[in-house]
């Protein structure tokens, strides 16, 4: 029924060739059909991988005009304020980029646009992969490249911002040699052997270089396919829905849909980052001159994605321990070392940590919703909190001027929240996940409250309750907790001990914390006879008197009665009322 | 393309069947009721949706074009005002916009295409355990038993424990060329990086002169209350010679004069001239250079991390993260009555390190 076209001869005598000799029609048959499921919030991922791909292309460009070069020149480019000025060739470099090379700034803008959406977006697909739980059995491994990616996203990025060697990014890298130093033992023989000596030095430009586009993108390109064909193997998660299972995949085939929507959401992440970039000023390297170790402009704030570490380094109290002629400088140590290592080991692990306090060793192919894992979204939540509070104390400064506070009750109130906000908002969020899962269970025992307020004939006003459709009905009853640990026995039934008596008892607490407390859903009895009552009661035109006994008028679970003044009747409602409600 | 739909599927086979060959391997899922666009049932819309979708393609091309006349016809100095993003350059908000807008046409024409035309009944397809069958597994573990055997790997312990510590050791040298990342100067001969970061410029008698200017400062050009950004008088011929700013990264002071009675305390004693103080502008902190001077409390701000010193304190610490006062300078005057230093820094300037006592 199809006609073959002569491109599609060609292609298809090519394809035949590359599958004679290597077999790729094997792929192409398994693949070419293969399901994707479809939720707004796989697009992040996506995202992510799309601006890096910008990040690239706009890279290679930057790379052609880029003069990684320490040497000393005097500009004389067309940006007037600077002319006759000495800096480095980096940094003249960097500044012809923006005035002399047509859409150079363009594409140093996009560069930059699309790293800082990189970064974010990576953040928001790894919390989309937390709090559903996507983590789990299979894919750790892919969760842990995901943090090492993360890691990459960070140090690609800061070792960008330090390229043009204008005075920010020159005082960041200042920072960074300042929290080298700090490290115990090595740090200063480090700091020496990066800069090749003493900072500024000429030779850290040139390195630094080469760790921006040749290590880190290699690293994030071999991490980012690896990601990939583990997504592609396993099979991507879904969200519940009709239909969906933890055994199925439900969605659009790769050819046509999927290929057509991944492939234009592509263009449409590249279109936007060219017109944020064409559009936006970032970074006018051109306002800050060029670097000198002797100067700073107030207000220096790095990039976003930094800024939760000069956070940390702006909250940490002054703390310097002086041992056997040595230093420990915990000042720096603390949050510009120790914090982001915990943290990000933590992250790295957590998919174990859970698994290992659950105990739940089952394949995981079918989300989970954030309120039936309230203990993992509360640790979810609660470490945003931490995160967002050192992100404030970076802004402290442009606070203090906006608001007219002083910089340090800011800090003195963020050194106390930042003990007090996260356990609080991890109380909190546990509550409010379990509140949604009671409202869920009376949601299967009553229907919903469809907001209608009908007045009974003897005057008594009631809600009318709906009973679910399939949709609703299938995504409540997809949640499945885990069970919790037994309680360990101190000894076996041969009265010997059990060496693992403790370890057994905090796995035991800790998988009663994590699902224990779960509001259990009601059984499918109950389930069907709470959605046969609400249904029921929606449609009986009972007679006035059945409702005079007030008794049998509260069991009615919000029933509806019929009068004359209604549109139209009850049954004619549920019977054109949404899709799927009829059993 | 007839080869490709004649394989059968054999990933997904067991179910499926009375398909169309795009659907191979797929059921549509039953319970989701499916409702019909108006594309699938007025073929006028579908016709509609179709020109839709080209007419986004061709604006695409259009943008192309006129890249390529903005490219060339727009100078690249002149600026355009533009309400809320101000003065902007005309060249590069033009190119910006017509390649984001080509791009962007590309992608909203490919995701219309999908939405309308393309078919929007979501299918099915079952998933396998990923661990491999029980077979696979025996299969390899007996290959690995066979390799071993065959090797002798295990019985061979004096070459299995040659071999590994070959492997141990063959990274060294990779590591230990990594030394001469830093080749020490000629002044630096001997001299630990610690040694290093322990001196500056400074010498007794260097004179103080003003940064940029390079003029030598006397006591009556700083009013009370004032402040001047300070070098040594040779950075310049140092800067010259060195090629870098390292020496200006741990030379640079600033003076502040205050009444002699408003200083409650120094470093050292009588290190002030008639109640002018020099520090170092190096935050100890992690050593950005420090210039926010507050008159009336005599403190230092550091823009970076916010750590506050009392100059009229001895420099102390008196909010912030850093931990060690601001290293003061002893200054006097020449016999020519300008400002010189009357020693080194007694302390290291800067970020605290390791072997810093």
């Amino acid at each position: 029924m199809t006609t073959t076209s002569p491109v599609e001869k060609i292609g298809g005598g090519a394809a035949t060739y590359v599958d004679q000799r290597l077999g790729s029609n094997k792929f192409l048959a398994r693949n070419l059909g293969k399901v994707f499921p479809d939720h707004w919030s796989f697009m992040l991922g996506e995202i992510a991988l799309y601006s890096f791909v910008v990040v690239l292309i706009t890279g290679v460009f930057l790379t052609l005009f880029y003069k990684p070069s320490s040497l000393d020149v005097i500009y004389d480019g067309s940006y007037v304020p600077l002319k006759g000025i000495k800096m480095t060739e980096a940094y003249a470099s960097s500044l012809n980029l923006s005035f002399d090379i047509r859409g150079g700034l363009l594409l140093r803008q996009m560069h930059h646009w699309a790293a800082l959406i990189f970064v974010g977006a990576i953040a928001v697909h790894m919390f989309r992969v937390f709090f559903t739980g996507a983590f789990r059995k299979p894919r750790e491994f892919n969760w842990i490249i995901g943090v090492a990616l993360t890691t990459m996203a960070l140090g690609a990025g800061f070792s960008g911002y330090s390229l043009p060697d204008d005075l920010l990014s020159g005082t960041g890298l200042q920072i960074a040699r300042g929290i080298m130093q700090s490290i115990p033992v090595v740090g200063t023989w480090m700091a020496f052997l990066l800069f090749g000596g003493e900072f500024p030095g000429t030779d850290f430009i040139s390195r630094l270089y080469a760790v921006h586009i040749l290590l880190i993108p290699g690293l994030i390109l071999a991490l980012v396919t690896v990601h990939l064909m583990m997504v592609w193997t396993q099979k991507h998660t879904q969200f519940p829905g009709p239909g969906r299972t933890n055994d199925n995949v439900v969605g659009y085939p790769l050819m046509p849909v999927y290929m057509a929507k991944a492939g234009g959401f592509f263009f449409i992440v590249f279109g936007v980052i060219a017109l944020i970039g064409g559009l936006v000023t970032i970074n006018p390297i051109w306002l800050f001159g060029p670097f000198t170790p002797d100067q700073v402009s107030a207000g220096s704030q790095p990039d976003w994605y930094i800024g939760w570490l000069d956070g940390a380094l702006r909250m940490m109290p002054n703390i310097e321990s002086h041992l056997f002629g040595f230093t420990i400088s915990w000042n720096v140590l603390i949050p510009a070392a120790i914090i982001p290592g915990i943290l990000f080991t933590a992250l790295a692990l957590y998919p174990f940590l859970e698994a290992w306090a659950t105990g739940d060793k089952r394949e995981h192919n079918l989300l989970e919703r954030p309120r039936n894992a309230p203990t993992r979204t509360a640790i979810g939540v609660m470490s945003i909190v931490f995160y967002m509070l050192l992100w404030i104390g970076g802004a402290n400064d442009i606070l203090a001027i906006t608001f007219g506070l002083s910089i340090n009750s800011i800090i003195w109130a963020l050194r106390i929240l930042i003990f007090v906000l996260p356990p609080l908002s991890f109380v909190i969020t546990r509550r409010m996940c379990l509140g949604l899962q009671r409202r869920d269970r009376e949601k299967l025992l009553h229907g919903y409250e469809s907001g209608r307020i009908l007045r009974l004939p003897h005057g008594e006003f009631i809600e009318v309750h709906q009973p679910l459709n399939t949709k609703e009905m299938a995504v409540i009853t997809s949640k499945v907790d885990v069970p919790v640990l037994p309680v360990p026995a101190k000894t076996d039934a041969d009265g010997v001990a059990n060496k693992f008596y403790l370890v057994d008892r905090l796995r035991h607490s800790l998988s009663s914390f994590f699902y224990g407390t779960n509001i259990p859903l009601p059984s499918a009895a109950e389930i069907e006879a709470g959605q046969h009552h609400a249904t029921h009661d929606a449609i009986e035109e009972a007679p006035l008197h059945a409702y005079e006994d007030r008794d049998e008028l509260f069991n009615a679970h919000g029933g509806v009665l019929h009068h004359p003044g209604m549109p139209m009747t009850n049954m004619e409602q549920v019977e054109q009322g949404p899709a799927g409600t009829s059993h | 393309m007839s080869d490709l739909t004649q394989h059968t599927n054999s990933h997904d086979s067991g179910h499926a069947h009375e398909v169309e060959p795009a659907r191979l391997g797929h059921s549509p899922v039953a319970d989701i009721p499916h409702r019909p666009r108006a594309t699938d049932t007025d073929p006028r819309m579908a016709r509609r949706a179709e020109r839709q979708v080209a007419a986004m393609f061709v604006l695409s091309m259009v943008f192309v074009v006129l890249f390529v006349v903005a490219y060339i016809a727009i100078d690249k100095t002149t600026s355009v005002y533009i309400p809320v993003l101000g003065d902007v350059g005309y060249s590069q908000v033009a190119l910006g916009f017509t390649l984001g807008a080509a791009v962007f046409l590309i992608g909203a024409g490919a995701i219309q295409w999908a939405k309308k035309l393309m078919p929007d009944v979501e299918v099915v397809q079952e998933r396998h355990d990923m661990a491999s069958p029980k077979d696979d597994s025996t299969l390899a573990a007996a290959n690995y038993e066979r390799g071993k055997e065959e090797s002798g790997f295990a019985r061979y312990t004096i070459i299995r424990r040659t071999l590994l510590a070959a492997l141990a050791l063959f990274p060294i040298p990779l590591i230990i060329m990594l030394k001469d990342l830093w080749v020490p100067g000629p002044l630096q001969q001997g001299k630990s990086p610690a040694q290093i970061l322990s001196t500056t410029l400074w010498r007794k008698g260097t004179r103080i002169v003003s940064d940029g200017t390079y003029q030598p400062v006397k006591a009556t050009d700083l009013p009370v209350g004032g402040l001047v950004s300070a070098v040594p008088a040779d950075l310049r011929e140092v800067e010259e010679v060195d090629g870098n700013l390292n020496a200006r990264g741990k030379a640079a002071i600033i003076l502040v004069r205050m009444q002699p009675d408003q200083i409650r305390s120094q470093q050292g004693e009588g290190w002030d001239y008639q109640g002018i103080l020099a520090y170092s502008k190096i935050c100890t902190h992690v050593g950005c250079p420090i210039a926010l001077y507050e008159q009336r409390t005599h403190h230092l701000l550091c823009p970076c991390h916010q750590s506050t010193f009392d100059l009229a304190d001895a420099g102390n610490v008196v909010f912030g993260p850093a931990a060690r006062s601001m290293p003061q300078l002893p200054i006097g005057v020449d016999e020519e009555g300008y400002l010189v230093a009357m020693s080194d820094f007694q302390v290291p300037i800067g970020p605290s390190f390791w072997e810093r006592a």
